[in-house]
């Protein structure tokens, strides 16, 4: 019998990179393969080729022994191939139903049988054990909701092979749980599965076999049972990869930041920040820890002047800042690692090297007057994409071209371009691969150690832990408690995110 | 039970002051939205071709150059073949050779979409004008009929009944585009291709396909606008005759929020604005100078539209080039 899937010598070159380089893969009915490797190594782009959405320059893809059609999408899902794709794949003005019919519709006439799309929905709703309503709008849904009807649309179609693109990127802890028990249970009923994700202990806990790529190449192959997290660690990245920051003792100097009675409405106008007194000192990591949800994104934004304040005050060395004035807050002190690089952090469309100096570009040496200076913009460019190990064939190409931790690194590059003496961070190595966490973190104790005061926003825990100096816990908009991190003990944090009293 | 949406405020507001007008005057007011319904027939139907393209995310500013080019043909080719059938054939092609050529350079060339829709007016002015000679004549135009028993109805008969056939025939097509978009499922995939393309790709639809083919009739729908202009409403052509409908279409498309029934709604009233602004001139009610009354439409619909502005919600992929994978 031949395998679900097997892949041949894919090839597939863009402009300037190779990123698939004769890739060979076979997964087999019932089993979990785990595809492993760093930001831009060629996972998305292979599964998108086994997927029908790009075309391969060779090789050849099978599918329970037959050829598929490069590029033709709709012939791979009718074969009983369903992807979860790593940014939704959801249209948000329509119904969960539309959705999830939308290209295999069922009919009456010519017309779309909307009473038995409802019914298929709910069905197949029950069937899995996801909950959802078929007529309830995708925009209005939370993100863990949108993830599972993303999921119900990919096991539409009895699937034997199901591909799931960093699924868990965006999902909090106990969602991810019950996603990790869908995709054992998926499995064992004889689905394939191949599962992208930059989670190491999620490898571990739910795949069968390891695939790993580097550079567009696979480099190897091994299973949960024949290696631990760091030598997964080892085999994505090339080298051996410290997962514990080693730092030192922090020099704690005087307060920096302070934020007074801060009061902040999230953008349904509830108020989501309910009094938060913090005072961050020089030399240290103050890292927030919670439950996403809990008022972080609010708090981060309404220091950073991008969200308007309801009540208190934040003040630089004793200097009240702005409110709602992101430009004066940064003039003030504070560089601002934003949660979501996409929308806050990066224009798009400018190149690598404009995104590196948009805190400075009107400052010497990038201008001279009204003028811009761009050979400094330049040089600067390349000599930053340089350090920061940026994959990319040119600092010129648009930040659009870059994949995630790519992204995420020019971001970090730019707000630390300038040792301001606050820097918020948050989620800064959210959906990036352990290279690149590593390289971050190392990034934020050398701020640190320069004298920065910084102010780290994470939803995981682990990240906390092993980077702070002191913790301090937010629930329900408050913050619950502050501990140095000596004395910080994870049962007891976690404890208190969840919003148990002692 | 349903609040009471802005849509039925202005719903009800319409049939009020109808009802107040026609109790006023029943000829003049029949007789004023016989004659608005057929200046907003070619409004709502360049409206249709706008809510086609966006729908699906492209941009369509060459409505205006689709119907004079189409205009022009469906006159030369009736006046040269002494056939007004021939003559709007010819026109359709026409229409849809330009929403092919727009779909070449909006989908496949990825170009931006206003310099494609800018090429399309440019290219229908300059072959207009160079092609149109004085004198020519066709042999008549699509002459009004009855439709039996509905146009005995009083009032609605003799305002929605007694037209054209290309009238009637416009008619049902945006009957038949509104019921299209949200009921079936070129509808759905219609709208989930403008919305985000990436998400059709996914589930197999493909973008550029569906966007050839809806520019494409779009641009047969333009033609039937054109046509009616020439072939039905006035039966000539002159230089520059469409004289900015493709443009005040799109607005009323906008007023309309995509929806073929909200934009005829917008159409209608404009339609009626301008017949009541003929009316004023008929009766000479107020003695001022006609290119005043002639601007009264233009200028209703800049109030309005100003006034309902609110939160419009466009396509949200409108005007952006797709391409496949990138997901």
């Amino acid at each position: 019998m031949s395998a679900l899937l097997e892949v041949t010598g894919i090839t597939k070159r863009y402009p300037g990179v190779v990123a698939n380089d004769n890739i060979s893969l076979t997964v087999n009915a019932g089993e979990v393969v785990a595809l492993l490797g760093e930001n831009g190594a060629g996972k998305s782009t292979l599964l998108k080729a086994v997927f029908g959405l790009i075309k391969p320059d060779s090789g050849e893809i099978k599918i329970s022994g037959t050829p598929i059609v490069f590029g033709d999408t709709a012939g791979v899902i009718s074969r009983g191939v369903g992807m979860v794709h790593q940014h939704f794949q959801l249209v948000p003005v329509m119904s969960v139903a539309e959705n999830i019919i939308l290209g295999d519709e069922p009919r009456r006439g010519i017309f779309i049988n909307k009473k038995a799309a409802h019914d298929e929905i709910l069905a197949l709703s029950k069937r899995y054990g996801l909950e959802v309503d078929p007529e309830a709008i995708i925009e209005d849904l939370p993100v863990g909701m949108q993830q599972r009807v993303e999921i119900l649309k990919a096991l539409r179609k009895d699937v034997k092979l199901l591909i799931l693109d960093e699924p868990t990127a965006v999902l909090t802890p106990q969602e991810i749980d019950e996603l990790l028990g869908v995709i054992r249970n998926l499995a064992n009923s004889g689905v394939g599965i191949v599962l992208i994700t930059h989670k190491l202990h999620e490898v571990m806990a739910v795949a069968d076999r390891v695939v790993v790529l580097r550079g567009g190449k696979l480099v190897g192959a091994t299973s949960p049972k024949e290696t631990d997290e760091a030598g997964l660690a080892q085999m994505m990245v090339g080298r051996s990869v410290v997962l514990q920051v080693n730092r030192t003792e922090a020099k704690r100097g005087a307060v920096v930041l302070e934020v007074k009675g801060l009061q902040v409405r999230d953008d349904r106008k509830i108020l989501s920040v309910k009094g938060v007194d913090l005072s961050l000192h020089k030399g240290e990591i103050l890292g927030v820890a919670g439950v996403e949800g809990n008022g972080q994104r609010e708090f981060v934004e309404a220091i950073c002047g991008m969200r308007h304040r309801e009540a208190g005050e934040v003040l630089i060395n004793g200097v009240a800042t702005k409110d709602m004035h992101p430009h004066a807050v940064h003039k003030a002190g504070i560089s601002h690692i934003p949660e979501d690089r996409e929308k806050h952090g990066l224009v798009a469309n400018y190149s690598i090297a404009d995104n590196l100096v948009l805190n400075q570009f009107d400052q010497a040496p990038f201008a001279k007057g009204w003028v811009r200076n761009l050979a400094e913009v330049a040089k600067s460019a390349i000599s930053t994409v340089e350090k920061f190990d940026i994959r990319t064939p040119s600092a010129f190409n648009t930040a659009s071209s870059l994949s995630g931790g790519n992204k995420q690194k020019v971001v970090v590059a730019r707000e630390l371009s300038e040792d301001l003496p606050v820097l918020i961070a948050a989620q800064p190595t959210r959906g990036v691969d352990v290279g690149s966490i590593e390289f971050i973190h190392n990034q934020l104790i050398s701020a640190r150690d320069k004298g920065a005061a910084v102010l780290l926003v994470s939803a995981e825990l682990d990240e906390i832990l092993s980077l702070s100096d002191r913790i301090a816990v937010m629930s329900d908009g408050k913050i619950v408690a502050i501990v140095e991190s000596k004395d910080a003990d994870r049962n007891y944090i976690g404890r208190l995110m969840a919003g148990l009293k002692e | 039970m349903k609040t009471f949406s802005k849509r039925n405020g202005y719903f009800l507001s319409a049939i009020l002051a109808t009802a107040f007008f026609y109790f006023n005057g029943s000829d003049v007011t029949t007789s004023v939205y016989a004659t608005g319904t057929v200046f907003a027939l070619p409004l709502a139907l360049a409206a249709m071709v706008g809510i086609m393209c966006e729908r699906t995310g492209i941009v369509n500013i060459g409505i205006e150059g689709t119907m004079l080019l189409s205009a022009f043909v469906a006159f030369f080719v009736s006046s040269l073949t002494q056939n007004i059938i021939i003559g709007l054939i010819a026109a359709i092609f026409t229409g849809s050779m330009m929403g092919l050529i727009l779909a070449v350079m909006a989908v496949s060339w990825r170009m931006d979409q206003i310099i494609a829709g800018t090429i399309i007016n440019i290219l229908a002015t300059g072959l207009t004008s160079f092609l149109y000679v004085q004198g020519r004549t066709i042999p008549g135009v699509f002459q009004s009929f009855e439709i039996p028993v509905l146009s005995k109805i009083p009032f609605f008969g003799p305002v929605l009944f007694i037209h054209g056939a290309l009238t009637f025939l416009g008619i049902a097509i945006i009957l038949a585009l509104y019921v299209a978009i949200y009921h079936t499922t070129w509808g759905l995939r219609s709208r989930a291709v403008g919305e985000h393309p990436s998400s059709a790709d996914t589930a197999g639809v493909s973008v550029v396909r569906l966007r050839y083919i809806n520019v494409t009739i779009a641009g047969a729908v333009g033609a039937l606008a054109g046509a009616y202009l020439s072939l039905e409403l006035v039966g000539s052509f002159e230089r520059g005759f469409t004289a900015g409908k493709g443009f005040t279409a799109l607005a009323l498309m906008i007023f309309g929020r995509w929806n073929p029934l909200g934009a005829l709604a917008a159409a209608m009233f404009f339609g009626l604005a301008q017949a009541y602004a003929n009316q004023l001139m008929i009766d000479q009610i107020v003695n001022i100078p006609s290119q005043f009354t002639a601007v009264l439409p233009y200028i209703m619909t800049i109030v309005v539209l100003t006034i309902s502005a609110g939160k419009v919600r466009a396509p949200a992929a409108e005007g952006q080039p797709y391409e496949k994978g990138q997901a």
